[in-house]
Order: C-alpha cells, then structure tokens, then sequence
C-alpha cells in the first residue's frame, strides 16, 4: 500500500489573504488543517534599534509605521512612555484630542478590519462601504496633522498643534465641477470638530448597515461561529489582549483597568463576548465601532467647551514660539538645543501601554540619560495572536485559516516590526 | 452540392448563436463590473470608449496579446487541453436552447439530457487543468470542482426529472410549449421549491459566488486556472459566463414560460404586445437571472467547501425527492391550470 503523506503548501507571502507578508507553511489532511506554522520577518524594519540611533522625537513618526492601521495610537504609547520618564504630563485639552483620535483611530482599524475580514470570507462590498467611511476620518488626519496615514501628531508634552478652525475644502477641478464640489464641501463648512461631529451623527447607520450585510447572514455565521474557539484560560494563557481576549469573554481592556488620558472621565462600555470564536470576536468589534463613536462625540462636546494650550510650557522638552525666540536669549537657547540635539531624558526606564485597536500595544523605554532612547523594546499585540495561530487553527479547513487570520486583525507592521 | 449547402447552413445557424453568445458574454463581464461597481458605491471601468463601453473589447486584445505560460512541471498537452474541454461543452450546449418557438439549432427530443450531459462535462476541464497544472493550488481547487460538480449535479438532474414530468417532454420547446397560456400556466409556481434548488445548483455549477470554492480567490487565489495567462486563461473566463448565461436561459425556459408573453391571457394586454418577437421576452427573462447572479455576488460571503457539500446532500436531494413526490400527486389529481388535461 502507498504511503500516505500530508499535503504541504506554503500560503503566502504573496497570498490575496495573507494580509501584507504573512507566510504560512500549511500541513493539510485533504483540506483539515493540521499544522499552521508562520514565518514572520518579512517585514522587519529593526524599528527598535533605529529608535537607538536617533533622538526622542524623530522616532514618532517610526511608531505610526508599526501597526499602519492603527497610528495615532501607537505614537500614544511612545509618547506616554517618554512622557513618564521626563515627568510631565500633557494639558488636558491635548490629552482629550488624544483621546478623541485613539478613538477615530481604532474606527479607522475596525473598519479596515472588517472590511478585509469580509473580502477574506467572500463578501466584498462590506469592503468598500467600510473604505467610503474610513475616508472622512482620514481627511481628519490629513486636516490635523498634514498626512492622511502616517501622522506624526502627538509629541511628549501634548499634541503637535490645535484643531484646525477651519476644514479643508475640495476644488474644482477638471475631475469635479463645481456641483460635486459643492456637494462635497456640505459637510466641510465650520470647523473640523463639526466635520467629526456630522460623521459620528451618521455613522452609528452605517454600522447599521454593515451588520444587516453581515450579524445575521446565514454564510457569514456559518463560517464565523464555532471557528477558532479560544478558551478565556487559553486566551490569557497566549498573551491574547484587547478585541481577541474579550471575545473569549474576559472584560479586560486598559482604558478601564488602567485608565490613561482622560479615559476615567468618559462614559463607554467595554463588550465582551461569550464562546470565544470568530463571530464573537466580530460582534465585539463591531460594538467597539459604536462606543468609539461614543467616546468621539463625548470629546467633541468637551473640546468645544474647553480651548486651551495643547502643549506644555515645559521649553525643556518643546520648542518655544518663534516671538519668543527674538526677545527672549534663554528661548533661543533652547531651541537651538531643541533642534540639534533634541532633549535629555533623565535615567530610568518605564513601560506605557495603550489599549490600541487590536489590543495592549506597550512601549518599554530605558534611558541611560542620553537624548537617545538606550533600549526601545515594542509590545505589539499582534505577535501574540500570531502565536496562537497553530492552535486556532487545528482541525479547521482551509478556508478558516483565511477568516482566522482575519479574525485575529493581523498587521504586518507591528508583528514584525 | 446539397450536402455541402446543409453543412453550410448548419456552420451559419452555429456562428448565428456562437458570435451573439460571445458579444453577450464580453458585454455580461462589463455589466459585471458595472453593476458590482454601481452596488459597491463605486463606479466601475469608464475609461476606454464612452463610459466605459469598449472595455470588455480592451480586455480582449489585452487576452490575445498575452502570452500563454506554459508552467515547466506541468503536464504540456493536457494542459493545453484543458480550457478546450472546458469551452467545448459549455458551448455544445446551446444547440438545444430553443430561442423562439422553432427557432432552435437542433430540436432534439432528449435536449433535457443532452443539456444535463453537456453541463456536467464540463468539470472534466476543470479537473485537468488543476491537475495538468501541477500546482498544488490548482490541485486543491480542481478536487473541490469535482466534488461540487458532482454533487450539484444529482440536485439539478432531480430537479430537471421534475421539470420533465411537469413539462411531459425531454424536448425544450414542448416543455416551454406546456407552460403556454398566460403567466399562471408557467411552472414556477407548482416547481417552486424545484426552482429555488435548480437555480442554486446552477449557480453552484457555474461555480459563481457565492460557491465559487473552486476559485476560493482568498484561499486557493484563483483555484484551477491559477496557472492560466493570456487567451488560455481567457476560454475558462468565457465558458464561465456563457455557462452563467445557458443557467439562466434555461431557468428562463424551465419554469418562467421561455419566449412565452408574460401578459397572454389577458385580454387588450395580450393583443397589443403581440408584436414583440418570444426571443425578447426570453431575454428579458434570463437577463433578469443573470442580474439576480451579478447580486448574489455582490452581496453574499463564500460558502466554505464542507458547507458546500452539506447544503447539496443533505439539503436540495432531500427537498427535491420530497417535492417530487408531491409534484407526482399533483400532476395525478390533475391540479389545474397546470395539469389539467394532464391527468
């Protein structure tokens, strides 16, 4: 009798699922998955050793090409961690803009998620739809801090600069006359909170609309329910954190259990699920969309009430206006420090971690008093559901492998970082 | 000289259906994308011709320039082979396909067979390109065609045997013929449950979204074809949608009255659209299911292989065997206005 041997294939790199670089080595029984071994690296741009060579600040923009998906929320955890060791905090008003964008930002995420956990299963225009939202909020980005992706926004001691009074406007243009345009602009009027204000008043529907294409889609249960059950022991067993953890049921998220920023001022629920599969974990991240969306009018109704600095007075750490450069000898100092060598960061070490999107997402900083940071070592969440990959997927098919690495909201970025 | 003249008429009524079918299959890829565009808030290809109409032109010369890549493991005749055994049938299978009454190439009176064999022979394409391939994507994709052909067939021959008992013929234009009578004589109401499983497993063998496991783009990337560039790759793309365009003819035929006016019957109504040619009501009828297909792609996850399975074993087979008993009982009381004369 011939010898019967396991299919071995290799998904990826260049797989339509393997969102960006995953490499899987599949061992297949027929289509039953035995083994699901990731080769990760592909990616690896030594962001923690580049973090080495430069001053504090120039590695910000580092921290929004971890997780690509979810920016503002890893320059959070970078910034608080510089923050602790320098001892200062932000003005309050910067530490709710910061808030209000970890929270545009993990919509943004979700719905990145979502839509390519969708197109992963086979429903492609849940993809689209979630891409037409993912638009304005960008524009957000754009509109704050000059780049639609990779923003640069937060600095140690509060955010770049104030909202914008005004937001940015569409042309005419030989593409778009001047009744699109028009149309285009409605929304664009008064100032960005306004602009973010009408988004959170119409996307609560659109979510609506996501869950009638897919919460009670008899394929989409079929294939979510029941797929990759992680237990809640399993699940804090594997180092699984944020959306991954609650899904199994566990109600642990940072901004409750160890509030940072202006979290234990603001009113949302934290939705666990119950099973611990994939539809679970769908279900809690879509009800994380809404409590976003929650949290972002909160921090509108706030930011409107309350003008004020966004960055601390501390010239140590930040530049001073450019007035008082001419008058002032001290400011002109300290600019010039500023910009040559940046600033000293006393000894020490801290760990900062933010509830990002996909889970904690840790920054564990040592000093050894230089304007360089001596270690930078990232605690990205995705390594951990990575990790957990092989389990998840034992005894599943083919297709489940691509809806659990949907599930588990992979980003190259951060993973290998 | 009159054989040489028969054979010519019969090459001219055969380019007479292949160039329409063809036309219709490259201008279905550009309702296609259009219609998924419009449902996807988007706006689909507007930039060759006006508005985008030569597109599904452009896509054809890009075809036909592109070389055909031959994979060095693979399997060199039948890998040529392959897309040939796929088109062949899909396109054999028109010859049956009354288009008006009479108006048909060859009017068998086993079409309902003939249909039933030409449809299923298909997959034998199928499974020689994965294999020919020797890629272990295009093999697994071939295995779950196979798999999928072979179970949606037992479903579709059920429902055709349905189709054939209500009809009192194998011959489409007498099955068409006995729905005759005006829109309450069609057969989509006494086969209901026949036509949501014939239609189902039509778009299954036509391995359309959303059972298109045999191309499983996020898993398998594109299945059995995976290895297929330029015009090879194209003949599977073309006997795909002319396979989408025979399913939905023949659901045309089966149980909405084929080229059948919709208003015979009533009076006035009937008198005035008498002008209008059975083929247009034909067409209307199919584009409306090709529609129903273009929507079910737009809007539904992928099945995964098991549930594929599970839903045509142990769902349609069943339902069609129930409903056929049923059908037999009805056809035996002589259950009017279907059968009537029948019993």
């Amino acid at each position: 009798m011939a010898e019967i041997r396991n299919y071995t294939m290799n998904f990826g790199p260049q797989h339509p699922a393997a969102h960006g670089v995953l490499r899987l080595v599949l061992e297949l029984d027929g289509e039953t998955i035995t083994r699901a071994d990731p080769h990760i690296g592909l990616l690896h741009r030594a962001t923690e050793k580049l973090a080495e060579s430069k001053p504090f600040n120039q590695s910000i923009g580092y921290m929004d090409r971890l997780d690509y998906v979810s920016m503002m929320c890893n320059e959070h955890a970078y910034v608080r961690a510089i923050e602790k060791l320098l001892g200062i905090e932000a003005p309050e008003r910067a530490q709710y803009i910061r808030v209000m964008f970890d929270e545009i930002t993990r919509i943004l995420n979700h719905l990145m998620w979502l839509g390519a956990h969708g197109l992963d299963i086979g429903a492609m225009t849940v993809f689209l739809y979630c891409f037409r939202e993912r638009e304005p909020l960008m524009d957000c980005y754009e509109a704050v801090s000059g780049t639609r992706m990779h923003a640069t926004y937060y600095r140690p001691g509060g955010v770049y600069r104030d909202l914008p009074e005004r937001m940015p406007q569409y042309e005419v243009s030989p593409w778009k006359d001047q009744k699109t345009v028009d149309e285009l602009n409605a929304n664009r009027q008064g100032s960005m909170l306004d602009f973010i204000e009408d988004f959170t008043d119409r996307f609560p529907a659109r979510v609506d609309e996501y869950e009638t294409l897919l919460t009670d889609n008899r394929i989409w249960k079929q294939r979510t329910v029941g797929i990759g059950v992680v237990s809640p022991e399993r699940a804090l067993q594997l180092g699984m954190s944020g959306p991954m953890l609650r899904g199994s049921g566990i109600p642990w998220d940072l901004r409750r259990k160890q509030p940072y920023a202006v979290y234990d001022q603001l009113d949302f629920d934290i939705p666990v699920g119950k099973t611990g599969d994939s539809y679970d974990r769908y279900l809690v991240r879509v009800e994380e969309m809404r409590q976003s969306n929650r949290i972002v009018r909160q921090c509108i109704r706030w930011l409107r009430d309350n003008p004020g600095p966004v960055m601390t007075t501390n010239h140590k750490v930040i530049a001073p206006s450019r007035v008082e450069m001419k008058e002032d000898m001290e400011a002109l100092i300290h600019h010039f420090k500023l910009f040559t060598e940046g600033y000293s960061v006393p000894e020490g070490e801290a760990y900062a971690a933010v509830e990002a999107p996909k889970g904690e997402f840790g920054i564990y900083l040592i000093s050894d008093g230089a304007n360089k940071p001596y270690r930078v070592k990232i605690r990205a969440p995705g390594f951990a559901h990575l990790s957990a990959l092989n389990e998840m997927a034992q005894g599943h098919m083919l297709a489940d492998v691509v809806a659990l690495i949907g599930t588990q909201d992979i980003v190259f970025g951060e993973v290998d970082r | 000289m009159d054989a040489l003249l028969a054979v010519l008429l019969i090459i001219g009524k055969i380019l007479l259906i292949l160039i329409p079918l063809i036309l219709a299959v490259a201008y279905t890829t550009f309702a296609e994308r259009k219609l998924i565009g419009y449902m996807q808030m988007r706006i689909g290809p507007n930039r060759v011709g006006i508005r985008g109409w030569l597109q599904p032109i452009a896509d054809v010369i890009k075809l036909l320039l592109k070389e055909i890549v031959i994979p060095s493991g693979a399997s060199k005749g039948l890998f040529v082979i392959a897309p040939i055994l796929f088109i062949a049938p899909s396109f054999a299978a028109w010859a049956v396909v009354p288009f008006d009454a009479g108006v048909v190439l060859a009017d068998v009176n086993v079409g309902l067979l003939y249909l039933l064999a030409m449809t299923s022979i298909g997959v034998y394409g199928v499974i020689i390109a994965g294999w020919a391939s020797n890629s272990k994507y295009a093999f697994l994709g071939s295995l779950r065609s196979a798999a999928q052909i072979i179970s949606y067939e037992i479903a579709m021959g059920f429902a055709l045997v349905a189709v054939l008992m209500a009809g009192g013929s194998m011959n489409l234009g007498e099955i068409v013929e006995a729905q005759s009578g005006g829109i309450w004589h069609w057969f989509f109401l006494p086969l209901l449950p026949i036509l949501v499983v014939y239609w189902v497993s039509g778009v299954a063998e036509t391995n359309r979204a959303p059972f298109d496991l045999p191309e499983g783009e996020s898993e398998i990337v594109a299945g059995f074809h995976v290895e297929y560039a330029g015009m090879a790759f194209a003949l599977f793309f073309l006997a795909e949608y002319a396979n989408m365009i025979l399913i939905s003819v023949l659901t045309a035929l089966f149980f909405f009255g084929g080229w059948l006016n919709p208003l015979q019957g009533i009076p006035g109504l009937e008198t005035i659209t008498a002008w209008i040619p059975g083929t247009i009501w034909l067409l209307l009828k199919a584009g409306f299911f090709l529609f129903l297909m273009i929507w079910l792609r737009a809007t539904f996850p992928r099945y995964r292989y098991d549930q594929v399975m599970r839903l045509g074993w142990k769902i349609f087979i069943p339902v069609t065997l129930v409903w056929l008993f049923v059908l037999t009982l009805m056809i035996k009381g002589g259950l009017p206005p279907w059968f009537g004369e029948a019993g």
